[in-house]
């Protein structure tokens, strides 16, 4: 038994039962590493189960920054007889099994490959803890005391957390400490602290965050300013409005009034969920839903109609895996084509597709804006890994100058203008009434389409008179008016049927296919107005001979990942490298795919597409939209619902060069 | 339907307070078929809106589909209108409703529309007391698909065809005041007289003012044995009460003695004059509307008039707390945090 001296790169797996309070247990283990400047990566591996079935909590320490998950366990601290046998065969040879001793092993626990540590967990709890909750609890936080010892985690770190934790419920600290302390000593008195995988102190992150996706987006929606969130519960995206309703608590209840300035509804079902959003949207107000795969299903029809009608709508999809219910507490990139080509018709809709807790916060921010723009829905693209585990993640940023982009909205007194120009040729007032006394427009609502980053409408490309569909400028988005802007002008219905470009009920087919043409020329805009791809090229190829794209990759070839995919498939292009294999890299971060990513794919010969589902459904996208030969694009894919790892990208992809 | 509108109106038309005639409050010329009650609903419609002095443009039509929710583009054209999907017009409204709470959210929805594929949407809007009207017109079957019945339908109700409907009908008013919606009416299209006092009293209510409007379908299912037939419905409607918005209900039978008046104060400060028609029915008791509802069933009578009323009525935004300013009005600057409070996150997730 020889063990590797391995120094802030090792994997450590909490093997626990669902509901005894291990989850903040464990992520102190995490925060005490992310303190002690070392990067670490947690995953939670947990049932769709409210209390008693097995969970999992895995970290990675990685000196190097890696981020995504690792094979192989180093540390096991198995404290669940259920899953113990398996727990038991799943440390890596050369690594260490922490278990509670309370009660002997069964016969047959002897390999000779790994450490046994044994701490009798329960016994030392009971020991010195009377209330059965207080068992339970404090035998977590024995384990982190004893991890402390054996890895070397500053005990002040764990300290500093603790008291942070309990700010203003200052009686528990001093239990938890005891709790440390106990599990400290006993690993001290009993075995060589520290082992030879150990925590060492680095300043290797700088100013970065640990910081979960779901709140991330749930705090991307509290700056982008919307006030209306309307949801049906659903692992794993029930923490973004939760995440959403307390961010609102703290930053938007009126400090005179004491009102909030927003409203969160639970919606009957997730149909109505994105109804309501697509209500409020239409009214003018910022208003998002988020859901998971089931979810999306059900929300088709109404995407259709958001496509058709244009009503703007974000939808944040955090995927599972499916499909129907699957896996629902594990992870998969497996909604793609449900969500690019949600509802019946021809229809398509523009996706978003975070990497980080950062882009998270970020894209969705920018999905209000794109979706009031595009006058269309947007969906955020995230996952269970990326919402529900704490990340590694630079700081977020806000730029206090940052105005709303409301998109195309007419106030009062632009239709005021269109129809003064009318009046000027036609000797009318314009209304179709007999308002001699027309009453004025809404003022509040005129504040806010003047409160617009939007330029200035070419007011006089209407000839005197509002159409809801017509392309004033070209670029396939009308313009829109809200409910109440005028008393006499720019009303209108909106409808999920075809209309012409006053928004008038037609069956007629040239007007039917005018309007799905320029819903095509929108899409079009969309492709140049979403966030664009990240470039990776490889620095040290030989390059593609195009000197004009700055492709670098040797042998000629391409990889495409996007979302969690992203820290594995960075770590995978390392150890190609290692091999002598360099390949450039692009990071698409939206659907519809523009010029940029186009080019990356002309310019290589052959395209990897890293993607977490069965079907490659990244890989359809682009040989729908794009055209692109199927013989040119290789798949790389996991879909067990747990997250990719570097070693099974780097698998995948050798493969093909051996 | 007609394709032809007259444009002639006549010179003295009376104007409401606003300035409008009459004809400012209706909309494009009906697709719907010749007698049809949802036309006489819609005149209705237009009738209490120039009455109620109401400006167009702070009222929001609400649909889902159907042809009922067609209805919506056949009055207040100077309104914005919503023709959502099948079913789905109450989630749409409840979106609508919390971005502005100012405007009148009129929604228009069919037997079909609410009793079958969006029943989820309708209890779900009445028990959050959204505040809004919720008007079905209702003719027991499905018109655009050639005149199934639907969930509304009578057992025993002859279809045109000849056959007979099986199923338990679903009584959406009993089933409304059930679900703790706040204000239950149920009227005929025929019967502008009780019906456009009723729409009054429904837009000034504060909370969900549910209207199962009885509206025979000339096409599919006006035939004898039909239970939502013009004739049989007015054979056996049975008035509850007369509402004093404007005094003008009709008896059906005169045999009631005139009861007890009470008047009623509504959130805006405008008054509903409500006399009792009906014996053994409190229309401020929840209990005996209720019971009146079912007790009618039983006599193949049906009750019209304001069933249920909650004087005290509360509606969503109360109860959630939400700014009295519209939410859709909100600058930015109330909105964002700014990146102080950001770099307070930054630091506590370190």
């Amino acid at each position: 038994m020889s063990n590797l001296k391995k120094i802030n790169d090792f994997v450590v797996r909490f093997a626990n039962v669902n509901g005894t309070g291990s989850a903040s247990a464990n992520a102190l283990f995490t925060k005490a590493v992310f303190r002690m400047g070392v990067p670490v990566t947690p995953k939670n591996i947990f049932p769709s189960n409210i209390q008693g079935l097995p969970t999992w909590y895995e970290a990675r320490v990685s000196e190097k920054g890696y981020l995504g998950r690792r094979e192989g366990v180093d540390l096991m601290v198995a404290v669940n007889p259920q899953s113990i046998k398996k727990d038991y065969a799943d440390v890596k040879p050369g690594g260490y099994f922490l278990y509670d001793s309370s009660k002997p092993l069964p016969p047959g626990y002897d390999r000779t490959d790994i450490t046994h540590i044994p701490i009798p967990l329960m016994t030392l709890c009971n020991a010195e803890f009377t209330d059965a909750r207080q068992r339970q609890l404090f035998k977590n936080i024995i384990y982190i005391g004893a991890l402390s010892a054996l890895l070397d985690i500053e005990f002040s770190v764990l300290e500093g957390l603790i008291s942070d934790q309990f700010k203003g419920k200052e009686k528990l600290i001093e239990p938890n400490i005891r709790a440390l302390n106990i599990g400290v000593s006993y690993a001290r008195e009993n075995f060589e602290c520290p082992l030879d995988i150990r925590v060492e102190r680095r300043d290797l992150l700088g100013d970065k965050i640990l910081f979960g996706g779901n709140s991330a987006c749930a705090l991307g929606a509290i700056y982008a300013g919307a006030t209306v969130a309307a949801w049906y519960p659903i692992t794993p995206s029930t923490s973004v409005v939760d995440a959403f309703a307390s961010y609102a608590k703290k930053y938007r209840v009126d400090a005179e009034t004491g009102k909030n300035n927003y409203a969160i509804v639970q919606a009957e079902d997730e149909l109505a969920a994105i109804g309501m959003v697509m209500g409020a949207m239409w009214n003018g107000a910022r208003a998002f839903t988020a859901t998971s795969g089931p979810g999306v299903s059900l929300m088709q029809e109404f995407l259709g109609l958001g496509y058709f009608a244009e009503v703007p709508t974000v939808l944040i999809d955090v995927q599972r895996t499916g499909p129907s219910t699957g896996m629902p507490t594990r992870t998969q990139q497996s909604d793609l084509l449900s969500a690019a080509y949600a509802s019946h018709g021809d229809t398509k809709h523009v996706l978003l597709l975070p990497a980080s807790s950062k882009e998270c916060f970020e894209l969705t921010a920018a999905a209000f804006d794109l979706t009031e723009r595009l006058q269309t829905p947007v969906i955020v693209m995230t996952d269970l890994d990326l919402g529900m585990n704490d990340h590694v993640t630079e700081p977020l940023v806000w730029d206090d100058s940052w105005n709303w982009d409301r998109g195309k909205l007419l106030s009062a007194k632009h239709l005021e203008k269109i129809y003064a120009a009318m009046a000027k040729t036609n000797g009318s007032n314009g209304s179709n009434g007999n308002g001699e006394a027309p009453l004025p427009g809404n003022i509040e609502l005129d504040a806010l389409t003047n409160d617009n980053a939007a330029p200035a409408p070419p007011l006089e490309q209407f000839r005197g008179k509002f159409g809801r569909y017509l392309d004033i400028d070209e670029d396939g988005i009308p313009y829109r008016t809200l409910p109440g802007i005028h008393a006499t002008k720019g009303a209108f219905v909106t409808r999920g049927s075809s209309r012409d470009e006053y928004a008038a009920y037609t069956e007629d087919s040239e007007a039917y296919v005018r309007n799905m043409a320029r819903l095509l020329k929108k899409w079009e805009t969309a492709k140049e107005l979403v966030p664009q791809p990240v470039f990776y090229p490889s620095d040290k190829g030989q390059g593609t001979g195009d000197t004009k794209s700055g492709f670098n990759s040797s042998p000629n070839a391409g990889v495409i990942f996007f979302g969690t995919s992203t820290d594995s498939a960075l770590e995978s292009l390392e150890l190609l490298e290692a091999d002598g294999i360099h390949l450039d890299a692009m990071r698409p971060r939206a659907f519809p795919f523009g010029k940029a990513f186009r080019d990356f794919v002309d310019a290589h010969d052959r395209i990897f597409v890293i993607e977490q589902n069965r079907d490659a459904q990244f890989k359809s996208l682009m040989m729908i939209e794009l055209g692109i030969d199927a013989s040119k694009l290789i798949s790389v894919l996991n879909y067990d619902g747990m997250p990719i790892t570097a070693d099974n990208i780097y698998r995948q992809i050798l493969r093909h060069f051996s | 339907m007609t394709y032809v509108r007259s444009t002639f109106r006549h010179p003295a038309l009376p104007k409401n307070e606003l300035g409008y005639t009459v004809d400012y409050y209706e909309g494009s010329l009906s697709t719907l078929c010749a007698g049809c009650g949802h036309d006489s609903i819609n005149a209705s419609i237009v009738q209490a809106c120039w009455e109620l002095n109401i400006e167009p443009h702070k009222v929001a039509k609400m649909s889902g589909i159907g042809c009922s929710s067609k209805s919506p583009a056949y009055f207040l054209s100077n309104s914005h209108g919503f023709n959502s999907v099948h079913g789905r017009m109450p989630s749409v409204t409840t979106g609508a409703n919390l971005a502005n709470r100012d405007l009148i959210y009129f929604g228009v929805s069919g037997d079909g529309d609410t009793a079958s594929i969006g029943m989820g949407q309708f209890v779900h809007a009445a028990r959050r007391n959204l505040k809004m009207v919720y008007l079905v017109m209702n003719n027991g079957c499905y018109g655009l698909t050639k005149g199934q019945d639907s969930a509304t339908a009578d057992v025993g109700s002859k279809s045109k065809s000849g056959s007979v409907n099986l199923f338990q009908a679903i009584d959406l008013a009993g089933l409304a005041i059930e679900l703790g919606a706040t204000f239950v009416a149920q009227s005929f299209s025929g019967d502008k007289e009780q019906l456009v006092p009723l729409l009054k009293a429904a837009m000034r209510h504060n909370g969900f003012a549910f209207l199962n409007v009885i509206s025979p379908c000339v096409t599919f299912n006006n035939n004898v044995g039909s239970t939502k037939s013009y004739d049989y419905v007015r054979e056996h409607v049975e008035a509850t009460s007369t509402v004093d918005f404007v005094p003008l209900m009709r008896e059906i039978t005169a045999t009631y003695e005139a009861g007890s008046v009470s008047d009623l104060t509504m959130h805006d400060g405008s008054l509903i004059r409500l006399k009792k028609l009906a014996k053994d029915w409190d229309p401020f008791e929840r209990l005996s509307a209720m019971h009146a509802v079912h007790a009618a069933r039983q006599r193949d009578e049906i009750l019209t008039g304001l069933l249920f009323i909650d004087p005290e009525s509360t509606d969503l935004h109360s109860m959630i707390n939400t700014s009295e300013r519209p939410l859709n009005s909100l600058p930015l600057a109330e909105l964002c945090p700014g990146s102080a409070a950001l770099d307070e996150i930054n630091k506590r997730s370190r």
